[in-house]
């Protein structure tokens, strides 16, 4: 028997293999192991998932199918503790009958199992329509035929040697103990989402999508106690070439940090981290009271995640989140008014999953809508939320903004955060332009502690680098720094930011949300920004 | 199917091992099966079945290790994913720490296997959501929430003899009660082993009673008040300060249980860690125990090791650490894992007691977005929320807005009034806690 006539594929039991003839293309469990799966093959599994649907009274339907690898490299100052590959592959259906979602996924892409799925997801959306109070009413979307789309990469992460992936973090271990840290743990997280799209719109697209991290987490231990400082790169939406580090994408800050841009050098940052440790021990404990504050990107970009993107989401906002992650204070009325005053009136925050580099780029999204950018505060006023198809209606549109994902073919795809960025000042000016007109003051660069209420009025935020400005000035580097503010005041509290060559993107590589939940990538764009008037405490306590 | 018998997981295992050339390999095998059903705004949003079985193996040449893992099972694919951690191992440097596998181990009785919460049917999950939504419509409020049941196993088998397995079984359910106008918000939670446990009306109609008794919500000054914990308010902080309790960062200086050698004695020869040393009020016991009646866990660790009853802290004293098996050789100590559970022991009041018992307190239904401010102190920052409520004179008066605290558990557990009898929660068995001075540093108009 050829075997290229013919599918082998496992039972999930893993009670042996199993042979299935399969009309058409074959493809073998070795091939899919080592290249993503065939397209045509790939289209002709989808239709079964969509047929069946239909056939068993599916209204719509749609079929991912995924290939989800990743490799994670972890060391530990002169040792490499870890180094995994792990795979993952199926495929996800997603119905409407009856007006009600359902949904159901398999690990078997066995043709009958494909089309047994396909008829549970519908039996379970006919099973939950009895509690459906109103259907679900789906924005339009025209199919778009045969597509494929590829993250922007020169360097693909996951055929760089291992060796090269080890050497550097070992290089980065030495860097941080040559200069001050004790202890260092450094990773290497990769990700490539292999996932093929098919609905009854008429779409077919194929995506390959890649995603790299590359954070350390140092220490340095004195008779005074110890102190940790985090990698100030970001997670991206790139391959292996975010970490040349060239020289033209390093921002310096006089008297501080080195800031990243489209390229990160995690040596030089582990070498600066062993320096700043030390100082970290000896610097003195910061002053409670009012300080302006002037944040680099690598911190506002989380400050931004938590206080904008996550209470924009419209499901939390209507409620759909509210026993997980909560529901939001910006509510409907607010927005309906045209008068909410999210941000003074240089504050623009915008929504966009086409921004190269970051990482919620796609061409499209995991409903099949393509991408785009969309205003979400204009002028300081709140002018939009970030919704999906079966949500925009409620906000009395009739586009979806294209932010649906689902973290694997196991999971049903919902409403995630896209990218959320702050605009650049029109002035390109720079982050030490920022700083010169700051009498009293604390700059903070890196992501800390952040804590915010699940309305997300209250939060609190630290840092990992902070020092004091004085008379425009950075002076001195200090420690037990944290913000206390809410966000209304705190984003009608920015009054200056740094122009477009500050400009950044940082991100959150596991952002949490869902029951069951689910991980997403999305990253936040901003300069260097000033926020006046901001009520700092101090952490260090005795106990 | 996702769930292997014993036999079935032995058999794959084995053949898994047959295909290997290193001088160690060890194979996890994971499978799970489960249900689930989500509402919210008084109606069901999403509903599904999820099933995986994940196979990891991990070969050794010297110390030389790598990890590949898969979720297909024909021969290729398991030959391949051999193959796979194999070429990984023979690229990755020498690990120095690396410690042989175990050999053949013995395992206490699991107790972890309930048929109860395996034959839980889809109309068993849509009646938990009409348990919430039913009575929220009847008294205008609204309701979202949470179930899921999962049946899962693990597997692990090597080339120096060792083979473990464990079914276990855990339904988790929670439920947010809103009212209309979004003044007042509910919460109650509930995870058990056995379903037969579970009352999702009764924890619903705590969340409908929470929910209309914190409408208006009055201001307090944010300060150190007496607080009364509801399980759901400690186990973040505990769960955070168990996490911090290894061996190995307190010898190394990084840890809140790290020494701090006194004036005048040599640091060479000071204790490196805080073993043995009277760190907290004298009722605080914690340990772990796999077969507690309640909240057991699998007999053994994921490296194979078998699990037994261990004590961290007694009579408020530190009596062990866990730590790792290169560590323990390294320091000439026991290897002592880490456990799968965290049983706090109570006391006889209930929380109504406790509420009764208390002049002027806070009664906080649990706590949110919990994140470190000091590793050396232990301190934490999160919210109250769904629920937080002032006592007076052994009554609760009005409902509070909720507060940011700014505390740590080692403050926590040093300043207990009174100790309640303990609840399962998140898997772990926790006491409802009267804790003095609890530190709150602003308020939040979050409900």
């Amino acid at each position: 028997m050829d075997r290229r006539n013919f599918i082998k594929l496992g039972t999930a039991a893993g009670v042996g293999a199993m042979v299935l003839p399969v009309s058409g293309i074959a493809i073998s469990a070795e091939q899919m192991l080592d290249k993503p799966m065939d397209v045509a093959f790939k289209k002709k599994l989808a239709d079964i998932a969509l047929n069946t649907a239909k056939a068993a009274g599916a209204s719509y339907a749609d079929a991912r199918i995924g290939r989800y690898l990743n490799q994670f490299v972890t060391t530990r100052e002169t040792n490499v503790d870890n180094i995994v590959n792990t795979e993952s592959a199926g495929i996800g259906i997603r119905v409407i009958a009856n007006g009600t979602w359902g949904f159901a996924s398999t690990s078997i892409m066995t043709p009958d199992s494909i089309a047994e799925t396909a008829k549970k997801a519908v039996a379970v959306a006919k099973a939950n329509s009895k509690f459906q109070t109103s259907p679900v009413k789906l924005a339009p979307v025209k199919g778009v035929g045969d597509v494929s789309w590829q993250t922007p990469i020169t360097k693909n992460a996951m055929e760089v040697p291992i060796k090269e992936k080890v050497d550097l973090l070992l290089s980065v271990n030495d860097a941080a103990m040559s200069n001050g840290a004790n202890f260092i743990t450094s990773v290497l997280f990769l990700v490539n989402e292999q996932k093929y799209f098919a609905s009854t719109d008429g779409s077919y697209i194929d995506q390959d999508v890649h995603r790299l991290w590359a954070p350390f987490f140092a220490t340095a231990v004195g008779p005074e106690g110890f102190k940790q400082r985090t990698g100030l790169g970001n997670p991206v939406g790139m391959g292996f070439e975010y970490l040349d580090g060239k020289e033209e994408d390093k921002i310096k800050i006089t008297g501080a940090n080195v800031g990243y841009n489209k390229s990160y050098d995690i040596i030089e940052d582990a070498a600066a981290a062993g320096k700043q440790l030390k100082a970290k021990l000896k610097a003195k404990s910061v002053e409670p009271g009012k300080y302006d504050l002037v944040l680099d990107p690598a911190h506002l970009m989380l400050t931004i995640h938590e206080s904008v993107g996550h209470p924009l989401e419209l499901d939390r906002v209507l409620g759909y989140e509210a026993n997980f992650a909560g529901t939001s204070f910006a509510t409907l009325d607010k927005w309906k008014s045209g008068k909410f005053q999210y941000g003074s009136d240089i504050v623009n925050l915008f929504a966009d999953k086409t921004q190269v580099g970051s990482l919620g780029h796609v061409e499209y999204d995991d409903e099949g809508v393509k991408t785009k950018q969309w205003d979400l505060v204009k002028d300081g006023i709140l002018v939009n939320y970030q919704a999906t198809r079966d949500q925009v209606h409620m906000i009395d549109q009739n586009e979806s903004h294209g932010c649906c994902y689902s973290q694997s073919w196991r999971d049903v795809q919902f409403q995630r955060m896209p990218n959320v960025s702050l605009k650049p000042n029109e002035k390109d000016i720079s982050a030490e332009d920022v700083i010169k007109d700051v009498e009293k003051g604390i700059y903070i660069a890196g992501r800390g502690s952040f804590s915010i209420d699940q309305q997300r009025y209250n939060f609190q935020f630290g840092g990992q680098l902070f020092y004091e400005i004085k008379d425009g000035k950075i002076v001195d580097q200090i420690e037990d720094v944290a913000y206390q503010s809410n966000t209304q005041e705190f984003w009608n509290s920015c009054v200056q930011m740094a122009g477009k060559s500050d400009y950044r993107l940082g991100g959150s590589f596991f952002d949490g949300k869902g029951q069951p939940s689910q991980v997403s990538a999305v990253s936040h764009g901003c300069p260097t920004t000033r926020f006046n008037n901001i009520n700092v405490i101090n952490t260090a306590r005795n106990v | 199917m996702t769930i292997l018998s014993e036999q079935k997981a032995k058999a794959l295992l084995s053949k898994v091992i047959a295909f290997s050339k290193a001088d160690e390999c060890e194979c996890n095998l994971d499978g799970t099966l489960g249900g689930n059903i989500r509402y919210a705004r008084n109606t069901v949003s999403t509903a599904g079945e999820e099933s995986d079985l994940v196979l990891a193996v991990q070969s050794t040449f010297g110390k030389r290790t790598g990890v590949a893992t898969i979720n297909e099972f024909d021969d290729a694919s398991l030959q391949k994913v051999v193959k796979r951690s194999e070429e990984l191992a023979k690229l990755a440097p020498e690990n120095d720490e690396h410690m042989p596998v175990f050999g053949k181990q013995k395992y206490v009785e699991s107790k972890t296997y309930f048929k109860s919460t395996a034959d839980v049917t889809p109309e068993f999950r849509a009646q938990a959501a009409e348990d919430s939504i039913v009575p929220s419509k009847k008294n205008k409020l609204v309701a979202s929430g949470f179930l899921e049941e999962t049946v899962g196993f693990s597997a692990i088998m090597n080339n120096k003899g060792l083979f473990a397995y464990n079914q276990a079984t855990d339904v988790d359910f929670s439920v947010t009660i809103r009212t209309e106008d979004g003044k007042g918000s509910g919460w109650a939670t509930r995870n058990y082993s056995d379903v037969n446990l579970l009352d999702t009306a009764e924890a619903s109609k705590i969340a409908i009673t929470k929910s209309k008794n914190s409408v208006d919500a009055k201001a307090m000054e944010p300060g150190k008040y007496t607080v009364i914990l509801e399980p759901a308010a400690s186990v973040g902080l505990l769960g955070n300060m168990v996490n911090n309790f290894g061996q190995r960062s307190a010898d190394e200086g990084r840890s809140f249980l790290s020494y701090k050698p006194k004036e005048g004695e040599d640091p060479e020869k000071a204790p490196k860690n805080r073993l043995g040393e009277k760190m907290f009020d004298e009722r605080v016991n914690i340990y772990t125990d796999p077969q507690h009646p309640i909240a057991p866990t699998a007999p053994f660790e994921g490296n194979g090791y078998p699990r037994k009853r261990t004590d961290w802290i007694k009579n408020g004293k530190v009596v062990n650490m866990p730590n790792s098996p290169y560590w323990a050789k390294k320091t000439g100590v026991d290897y002592i894992p880490g456990g799968g559970n965290i049983i706090m022991d109570g006391g006889n009041e209930s929380l109504e007691d406790m509420i009764k018992n208390t002049r002027r307190g806070i009664l906080v239904t649990r706590l949110w977005y919990i994140r470190s401010l000091d590793p050396q102190t232990l301190l934490y920052t999160g919210l109250t929320r769904d629920g937080t409520f002032y006592i007076e004179n052994g009554k609760i008066k009005y409902p509070i807005k909720n507060f940011r605290f700014n505390e740590s558990p080692i403050v926590m557990l040093n300043n207990i009034e009174a100790l309640g009898e303990p609840q399962r929660i998140n898997g772990n068995m926790i006491p409802p806690m009267k804790v003095r001075d609890f530190t709150f540093s602003s308020l939040s108009d979050a409900v």
